[in-house]
């Protein structure tokens, strides 16, 4: 009994001396800036921010490789944060969020068939390029809602995926799990968006779809700053030139164009 | 001698390979084969553990635990051998490669509870090895828990690159992988 409690404590003794010269032989020292960034993150490890896990963004923070506002879970406020920390500036940054460009719901666009099979937007997808009159449509069966961890994607009840932006980090799960690529990172809902996706040509966007984009050019005529254009019969908008006027939403014959 | 030492090595590293025969530290064996670089790192700590942890435990076996009758006490005094041992490794690779202490991560302090490394020091005593076998007991062990890393690690890196069916894309396909190289491992018993 002695002979075991000296023996063990007499051991454990003799290491952690060991134990304690090395750590000073070996000490590292770790800036304490990229503790503090870290302990503001928000620890989701989501990696939008382009970094392999919030570790790896505030040691790119620390040595000045990233950007403060990179982290879209926390936010501006967040930037705020961490640009005290460093004693950086944060540039005023438009909220990026997810934007479903499709308004093909069941009372504006038309299905083909009756489909039955596997409820996933995948398995819909690959079944005759899907049951919609128009293949590059919202297929609503919930891909987007499965992979969103922040409850910010929904299924309405017309049958097309809805953005919560209030809940939307920005972490362009959606975007790759939509089999059609009709998610896209866009800035905020206070932006003009065009809400369709399809490179069809205009007759055949009319057969399908009341509220689909016809590639008619109207709003790219009447853009004063050249920020909207017709590319493969579908209108795209430049966010770098758009001042939001909110002209080309007026025009769009179709409706496409949302505001607001 | 020297063929008993020999003897003593291969039969760790190859023909009793801890991975693939005796089923131990599987928890690194799938943790770190994603590279092999890193893989290489965990074989390189995993052998300075498992030799000095070997060496360490046989002298503790010999003068401490024999001479004053305490051999219940093994298991309490070889994990405290192997945890400082651990500890040492873990300021090293932080000190001198940065890289792969991230690359090893949480596996690293996970040696501790590596039970090949326990595992080898208890076989050891239960072989009756010298202070001396054991040293070399231990680094063959440590080498053959090396191979098997660096295989896995080199098909896992293969499978990265094909096309797989969804339900086999990583932890299923690496599991496959692991039972087939074990299955081929099974040839060398009973060379010795």
């Amino acid at each position: 009994m002695t002979e075991a409690i000296i023996s063990l404590g007499s051991l454990g003794l003799i290491f952690g001396v060991l134990l304690t010269l090395a750590s000073m032989a070996f000490s590292v020292e770790a800036d304490p800036k990229e503790e503090m960034v870290l302990d503001a993150l928000p620890g989701a490890n989501c990696g939008a921010c382009g970094y392999p896990g919030c570790s790896a963004y505030a040691a790119a923070v620390a040595s000045g490789e990233a950007g403060i506002d990179k982290c879209p879970v926390g936010g501006p406020k967040l930037a705020a944060q961490i640009g005290a920390i460093m004693g950086r500036e944060v540039k005023d940054q438009a909220k990026v969020t997810a934007t479903v460009r499709c308004r093909g719901d069941n009372t504006v666009a038309k299905n083909r068939y009756d489909y039955e099979g596997i409820q996933t937007c995948s398995a819909a997808n690959v079944v005759a390029h899907g049951f919609k009159g128009c293949s590059y449509g919202c297929l609503g069966l919930g891909d987007c809602v499965d992979v969103c961890e922040f409850d910010a994607i929904h299924i309405n009840d017309k049958g097309i995926a809805i953005v919560n932006e209030e809940n939307c980090v920005g972490c362009r799960k959606c975007v790759t799990a939509c089999p059609r690529d009709i998610i896209h990172m866009d800035p905020g809902k206070e932006f003009v968006h065009v809400l369709c996706n399809s490179n069809e040509r205009g007759a055949g966007v009319r057969k399908v779809c009341a509220e689909g984009c016809i590639g008619c050019g109207i709003c790219e005529r009447n853009c004063p700053t050249d920020a909207i254009k017709v590319i493969d019969n579908l209108a795209v908008i430049d966010y770098d030139k758009c001042i939001n006027c909110g002209l080309c939403a007026k025009k769009c014959p179709m409706n496409t164009i949302s505001i607001g | 001698m020297i063929k008993s030492i020999l003897v003593i090595l291969a039969s760790a590293a190859i023909v009793n390979n801890f991975v693939f025969k005796q089923v131990l530290g599987i928890c690194p064996f799938l943790g770190v084969s994603n590279r092999v670089e890193t893989s290489l790192g965990m074989g390189a700590a995993v052998t300075f553990v498992m030799a000095m942890a070997s060496a360490v435990t046989s002298a503790i076996q010999e003068c401490i635990l024999i001479e004053f009758g305490l051999e219940y006490m093994q298991t309490i005094m070889f994990i405290l051998v192997i945890a400082t041992l651990v500890q040492l490794v873990e300021m090293f690779i932080k000190k001198s490669s940065p890289t792969l202490y991230k690359g090893l991560g949480v596996f690293l302090p996970l040696i501790t509870t590596n039970c090949a490394v326990l595992g080898v020091a208890l076989l050891n005593i239960r072989s009756e090895y010298t202070l001396f076998e054991s040293v070399f007991s231990g680094i063959g062990a440590a080498l053959g828990f090396t191979l098997a890393l660096v295989l896995l690690a080199g098909i896992r890196e293969r499978l990265d690159e094909c096309e797989l069916p969804k339900a086999f894309e990583g932890l299923p396909i690496a599991l496959i992988s692991a039972g087939i190289l074990a299955l081929a491992f099974s040839g060398f018993q009973g060379i010795f």
